[in-house]
């Protein structure tokens, strides 16, 4: 497994037939590899490709390296960079996808990471009904940022 | 009987004594709809990645206890992080060994932390040893040719 998204192994974007609908890439972030294989899974379910990076630094340097993603399942609490920071940070670099956090904590610590530009947040485990709830999100925006 | 329908029996039984007794719970019955055809290997692997982070959490545990000054917030970081895996993999009993043993991290009392440590150990290993002995009754299930009955 790949610590860091490498942008130049990515599949070209351009679609060949446009009847087919461009298949949603997802970034997960956690440093729990458990979780990032389940994540993984739930994912693959909706037919979603998917990258993953161990911390938010890691997340944020994919980014400044010219990657995108549609989603970003951000965990809270990691090493090196948190999620509340690595929200902030791709935020501040007007990154515009779909961010969810995905935490195993209470409330209280949940609302600055809410704060620092979440656009949903779920308690772990995550379920197959939240992650298509994100996936019909997706799919009803307009996708322009 | 025919072996297929006995191994099915069997699996069904002792998946269901797993949920009645609570070591497994709800969770483990969503990691099992995630496999399929395609990733047919899915519980395996995270069973078994579940398994080696255990193992080492228990290993960091015992060490970190026995310093001569305990440093209960490396305690705590390590009891989350087994919480998180249990949890995600619907270990119910040890999730529930690790929540009594962060109470006691939190109250630094290293006596209870001890306590905890061999609770957690001892859940852990048994849990262990079911969920090795149900991958390996679908291993059988799947030799005889038979399916995997759908536990929903």
């Amino acid at each position: 497994m790949s610590a860091v998204y490498d942008a130049s192994s990515s599949p070209n974007n351009t679609n060949a037939n446009p009847s087919v609908a461009k298949k949603l890439k997802a970034l997960i972030v956690d440093d729990d590899a458990i979780v990032r294989m389940i994540h993984k899974a739930l994912l693959r379910k909706f037919d979603v490709e998917t990258h993953e990076v161990k911390n938010g630094q890691e997340a944020v340097l994919a980014h400044r390296s010219g990657a995108y993603f549609d989603l970003i399942l951000m965990d809270l609490d990691m090493p090196v960079m948190n999620g509340r920071q690595a929200t902030k940070e791709l935020r501040d670099m007007h990154v515009c996808s779909l961010i969810a956090g995905v935490t195993s904590l209470g409330d209280e610590e949940n609302k600055s990471f809410i704060d620092a530009g979440l656009d949903y947040y779920y308690q772990k485990p995550l379920t197959v009904d939240a992650v298509r709830n994100l996936v019909d999100k997706i799919k009803g925006s307009s996708q322009s940022c | 009987m025919e072996i297929v329908a006995k191994l099915q029996k069997q699996f069904m039984e002792f998946i269901s004594a797993l949920y009645r007794e609570g070591f497994l719970d709800d969770q483990f019955l969503q990691l099992q709809k995630l496999q399929d055809e395609s990733n047919p290997d899915f519980v395996f692997e995270v069973v078994s990645l579940f398994f080696e982070d255990s193992e080492k959490l228990i290993n960091n545990l015992a060490a970190a206890l026995q310093q001569p000054v305990v440093d209960f917030k490396q305690v705590d970081s390590h009891v989350h992080q087994f919480k998180g895996s249990s949890s995600s993999i619907g270990a119910q009993r040890v999730k529930n060994a690790c929540m009594a043993f962060k109470s006691f991290c939190e109250e630094k009392k290293i006596e209870g932390c001890m306590q905890c440590l061999q609770h957690v150990k001892h859940e852990y290993f048994l849990v262990k040893n079911k969920l090795e002995t149900l991958l390996r009754l679908e291993q059988q299930i799947l030799a005889a040719g038979g399916r995997i009955p759908d536990l929903s």
